[in-house]
């Protein structure tokens, strides 16, 4: 007969908090790296099409068709490029989040109302003036929110990079799986939620102080 | 000051939004443009500060085709103000008002200076105003902080594409009103767009009316409403404009010519005998080099008859009386306190040239209610 959950949890727990906090630690590695990766290529791919509407359809369709691949079959596509490990589970999770973060991008630059921008231009404003003294600092929050949205999402979907071998809490819903040990799920589960909590409550914080003072009244 | 030159725009797909244009604009002057909407009027304003690039002719500032400047620095000294007011909501109203004196790269302590100029210019206390932001003020006020933003750089000429068309009617009222005791102190060329009629009556010193891409007439108020120079000028203004709006009226289109006038040594049994002749109830008097002293009533000369000996003894003061720069308006306003319902209409020397009753005024009025013509 089977100890009951509790106990299972008691026991799998201290005899691999070592393991745990490794891997939690991979975790976020994985998160981290593959959310500035997101950032840092969504967000200007986001501006650049809301100055060449021409690619905005492929762009957009693009990212749009990466985020319909089943996580588990992108991160199979990536192993023959990057082979197995780390670096395969970040280009797989970036390409996931740069959806949210391109469309959000965009949208948030788009619905800058069109009286402020005619103002902006009509009184001698330049074009990177406008962009970076009005669009961005208007549209920040909504690019925060997408940012939050995929990092929320990233965090779930790093834990099926355990089966390329790129370890984080994954590994030990696999092995729960494989095993049948349900406190074994479970303690790769619970800290893989938290994570995604706190991760974003501490966003909602960013997209809140985000928001232009004069937006909030 | 402001001059444009064959000016023309036309499309790649080939629609003509406006064509060939020729006028000029001077310094200090305020001009309406009006028309239905899509007539080009807009497009024809945005032209000036290259919002919209025109594709024929030359349009010139001072002498210098503005094509030649760079788009940007020919915006930072063009005021421009739109419907939608624009203003930035992220920054405070002071922000916004220094915006350009910010891109001109002004100092600090200049800017602030400007800033505080600019608010009691347009009414609005800086101690409370300045830190706030768009969102906290009213329609109104946004639009005053607007007209400020477009003045701030104390630019020559500036822009408004129906600057109170978003208003409510009370609101758009007094911001016409404080635009034009602040044109008095600015002394701007301004160009405004609008459709309402009645706004460009009151702002314009010349009003252009444009239908189709074509300017049809660009003249003044007065001019326009008296002999449109076009079928669709009148259709547009308005049959009975005019007599809508007596402040455009001259007094001397109204008033009688030639009025009865006696000299004051004149003796009251002549003086009635003249009255009975011109069939009237009153009389200017004048002196020998025919300036206005006073007026005699019918009613006075027969009573004191045979108490007095000339008409200078029942004269009263020609109290009120108009100067003939004055406008129907001014004789509608002071006819209730003309004594014998009569205003003597007078020169800059004061010599009498006319005269103004309360039958001439309903005559006159009532004539063009009915719809007939003079």
């Amino acid at each position: 007969m089977k100890a009951n959950l509790w106990e299972q949890l008691g026991q799998q727990f201290s005899s691999r908090w070592e393991d745990l906090l490794k891997a939690t630690l991979q975790h976020m590695e994985l998160v981290i790296l593959s959310m500035i990766l997101a950032i840092l290529i969504g967000v200007p791919l986001g501006i650049l099409i809301t100055r060449i509407p021409a690619i905005k359809g492929w762009v957009l369709g693009t990212a749009g068709i990466l985020q319909t691949i089943p996580s588990l079959a992108l991160l199979g596509f990536m192993i023959p490029l990057f082979g197995i490990g780390m670096n395969t589970a970040i280009a797989a999770l970036f390409l996931y989040s740069l959806l949210p973060i391109i469309r959000n991008t965009f949208t948030g630059i788009q619905d800058v109302d069109k009286a402020t921008l005619e103002a902006a231009r009509g009184m001698g404003m330049r074009d990177g003036q406008i962009l970076f003294k009005i669009q961005l600092p208007l549209a920040l929050n909504v690019i925060m929110a997408g940012i939050r949205t995929a990092t929320v999402i990233n965090v779930g979907t790093a834990t099926l990079a355990a089966f390329i071998g790129a370890g984080g809490l994954g590994d030990f819903i696999f092995i729960g799986i494989q095993r049948n040990i349900d406190a074994l799920i479970l303690i790769g589960a619970l800290p893989a939620a938290v994570l995604a909590l706190i991760l974003d409550f501490l966003l909602g914080i960013m997209e809140r102080v985000t928001t232009p003072r004069g937006l909030k009244i | 000051m402001l001059k444009f030159d064959n000016v023309g725009k036309t499309y790649p797909n080939g629609f003509q939004a406006v064509k060939s244009m020729n006028f000029e604009i001077d310094a200090g002057e305020m001009i309406a443009f009006i028309g239905p909407s899509g007539c080009g009027k807009t497009t024809t304003m945005k032209m000036i500060n290259r919002l919209v690039p025109h594709t024929e002719g030359t349009i010139t500032i001072h002498g210098k085709d503005i094509t030649k400047e760079d788009p940007v620095e020919l915006r930072r000294n063009i005021g421009y103000v739109i419907q939608q007011v624009g203003l930035f909501p992220h920054y405070t109203i002071e922000d916004n008002i220094a915006l350009i004196p910010h891109l001109k790269g002004w100092s600090e302590a200049k800017k602030k200076q400007r800033v505080h100029e600019m608010l009691h210019l347009i009414g609005l206390e800086p101690a409370q105003f300045a830190k706030r932001y768009p969102r906290e003020l009213s329609g109104g006020q946004q639009q005053r902080v607007g007209v400020a933003r477009a003045l701030a750089a104390d630019p020559e000429i500036v822009l408004m594409d129906e600057p109170f068309g978003a208003l409510d009617p009370i609101t758009r009222e007094q911001l016409q009103d404080e635009l034009i005791r602040l044109q008095k102190s600015v002394k701007k060329t301004i160009v405004f767009v609008t459709h309402d009629m009645d706004e460009a009556l009151k702002l314009g010193d010349r009003i252009a009316v444009i239908k189709d891409g074509s300017l049809l007439q660009l003249d003044t108020p007065e001019k326009l409403m008296k002999e449109p120079a076009h079928g669709f000028v009148e259709t547009f203004i308005g049959k009975n404009r005019l007599y809508q709006n007596p402040e455009f009226i001259s007094v001397k289109d109204i008033m009688r010519d030639n009025p009865a006038t006696v000299p004051s040594n004149r003796s009251p049994a002549r003086a009635l005998s003249y009255m009975r002749q011109r069939r009237t109830d009153t009389l200017l008097v004048g002196d020998d080099n025919g300036k206005l002293t006073g007026i005699v009533s019918g009613y006075d000369l027969q009573t004191k008859l045979e108490t007095i000996q000339t008409v200078e003894e029942i004269t009263v003061p020609a109290e009120p009386y108009l100067d003939e720069s004055a406008t129907a308006q001014d004789a509608l306003m002071a006819i209730t306190d003309a004594k014998f319902g009569v205003i003597p209409v007078v020169d800059h020397h004061h010599k009498i040239k006319g005269v103004v009753t309360r039958a001439s005024l309903l005559t006159t009025f009532a004539d063009h209610w009915a719809g007939r013509k003079e």
